[in-house]
């Protein structure tokens, strides 16, 4: 038997714990995270000269559903082409049989990790919009992604919003426009992973809808997704000092236990978002005379300010003016 | 993506294509017993003495003694099937009882001699010895070191089925490349090989693609072999692998 080094025994270990790229235009580089159904790893495209990340079906034994829910989630990230969602570059097969798909490489932080740099509140606010304008529009195109959390979102290094791991997304069928009804399947509203069984429970339980939490699979709907929006919010403003009643509010509807309660869509909640950063009244709360006063007092402060200056200027005219 | 993302349903098992040794440890039946007893003897048993000779400061000769004993003692009294999943990996269970035989042995003052009315194994210890002259030093605690030394092994054990197994399908070119390539410390390259063997460089990648796949598939049967839960199973893949096996 052969003595085998250190050298070459982590040298075997890679062969056999990483994917084998050789018959493909990638070269590993590292393993970035694994999930439920695949590891990604940080691979470099030796074609384009640049860094990707590649999802790996986890398991070498592959089955046809297995390969079939890979190729799924692929097609539904590659269709969904908007600067808020990954995009899919590239599919193939491995020699061991295994599908991957490769993807851009977002450098930057969760949006856990990047909350924790004591970002201010207003621009914890935008990046919540452009999450909630990223997931909208996967819902316009019938895609609904069930597992939104801050583990799930990125900020990239010039600020830029992506969601990720659309790996038990559901995909719903669109009746509004010819154009829907000409992209997706007739049969589908399923799951990446497959035709997901009433009762089983997917997602992570503190982001996850009541109705998801009860395996209610059925009734899923992007209400679910809104919710999950609301406890990435309720995770945006926990530990902010100064929330407000209206930012409270839009929480609150966004996490209402019974869906019907909820934001019709993230789109809706987006605009609610934005109308709360222009500093104009919430869909999601009734103001008091006095708080719409102070409402348009903060939103034009400025003018308030001249005004008083100029009120003041004028009083001061007046007394000193006396004989 | 993160790890805590739960998945309901079947989706987490890994494909059960051995008959776990573990298993098989507590059967009735004398005959799987004995066939899962050298399955664990076969995948411990160069770890188990070279961790006696570091640890313990055995001698050789001492050393031989206590890994027969301890194994021939294992099985006429059929430790292995108190083995819990539960409490903690089959490795640490195994070296636990190892280091509770070696220190009873000590205590009792006792010299086994080979050869009695225990089993008597034909274990290859002149090369345990050779490997151990050649890496003696080591900065590892001996915990570390049984670890390191377990996955060693099942390499070796591996590598070697590899080469029986391409041997048996006519694919000897396979293992000579995967030998050359992956097992030599000499760096080759592709290239290199493609002309030595009278390839071409496709063929070579092919060649060692498909030599690399069935490694992996027999570390993984040796290591399903010698766990007793898929849990377990994934635990000691992501220790011998560094990676998540599902």
């Amino acid at each position: 038997m052969k003595w085998l080094s250190d050298d070459r025994l982590n040298h075997l270990r890679s062969i056999v714990g990483n994917p084998d790229f050789s018959s493909t235009k990638y070269r590993f580089v590292k393993e970035l995270g694994s999930g439920g159904m695949g590891t990604v790893y940080l691979a470099e495209d030796t074609e384009l000269d640049r860094l990707v990340a590649i999802k790996v079906l986890n398991t070498p034994e592959v089955t046809d559903d297995l390969r079939n829910r890979m190729i799924r989630e692929a097609q539904i990230i590659a269709r969904l082409e908007h600067p808020g969602i990954v995009p899919v570059h590239d599919v193939g097969t491995l020699p061991d049989g295994r599908i991957y798909y490769a993807m851009k490489f977002v450098r930057g932080s969760r949006l856990d990790e990047y909350a924790a740099q004591g970002v201010s509140l207003r621009d914890r606010l935008r990046k919540f919009q452009a999450v909630c304008d990223a997931v909208a529009f996967a819902h316009a195109h019938g895609v609904i992604h069930r597992d939104l959390k801050p583990q799930n979102i990125m900020i990239g290094s010039f600020g830029e919003v992506l969601v990720l791991d659309w790996g038990i997304a559901k995909v719903r069928p669109r009746m509004n426009t010819d154009e829907h009804r000409s992209e997706i399947n007739p049969c589908s509203s399923v799951s990446i992973r497959g035709n997901t069984s009433h009762g089983t429970v997917i997602g992570t339980r503190d982001y996850m809808a009541p109705e998801q939490a009860r395996g209610e699979i059925d009734q899923l709907d992007e209400r679910a997704d809104v919710y999950s929006l609301g406890a990435v919010l309720d995770f945006l403003l926990k530990d902010q000092p100064k929330v407000g009643k209206a930012a409270n509010a839009i929480r609150l509807k966004a996490m209402a236990r019974e869906k019907e309660s909820r934001y019709v869509s993230a789109s809706e909640l987006s605009a609610d978002i934005g109308r709360l950063l222009d500093a104009e009244p919430v869909t999601a709360y009734r103001e008091n005379a006095l708080e719409k006063v102070g409402r348009w007092v903060s939103k034009n402060r400025f003018l308030v300010l001249l005004v008083l200056a100029y009120l003041l200027m004028r009083i001061i005219f007046i007394f000193t003016s006396r004989p | 993506m993160d790890p805590d993302t739960d998945i309901g349903g079947p989706l987490h098992k890994f494909p059960v294509t051995n008959q776990s040794a573990i298993v098989g440890a507590r059967s009735d039946d004398q005959v799987v017993r004995r066939r899962a007893f050298d399955t664990i003897l076969a995948g411990y048993w160069k770890p188990a003495y070279k961790y006696i000779r570091l640890k313990w400061q055995a001698d050789n000769e001492d050393a031989k003694d206590l890994t027969q004993g301890f194994f021939a003692n294992a099985f006429e009294k059929n430790h292995f099937a108190a083995y819990d999943a539960g409490k903690a990996s089959f490795q640490t269970f195994l070296r636990t009882c190892l280091d509770g035989f070696v220190s009873n042995e000590r205590k009792a003052g006792r010299r086994l001699k080979r050869g009695g009315d225990m089993d008597h194994y034909q274990l290859d210890f002149a090369s345990a010895e050779d490997e151990l002259a050649s890496h003696a030093s080591s900065t590892l605690s001996p915990e570390e070191y049984f670890h390191r030394e377990w996955v060693r092994w099942m390499f070796t054990l591996a590598v070697d089925a590899l080469r029986r197994r391409c041997d048996e399908s006519g694919r000897a070119v396979h293992f000579q490349l995967f030998e050359r390539y992956d097992l030599n410390d000499d760096n080759v390259s592709y290239a290199s090989l493609a002309a030595e063997f009278g390839l071409e460089q496709a063929t070579v990648n092919n060649y060692l693609a498909a030599a690399r796949r069935d490694f992996r598939r027999i570390v993984l049967e040796k290591l399903r072999e010698i766990t007793a839960t898929d849990e377990e199973f994934r635990t000691e893949a992501r220790s011998l692998l560094g990676v998540d096996v599902k």
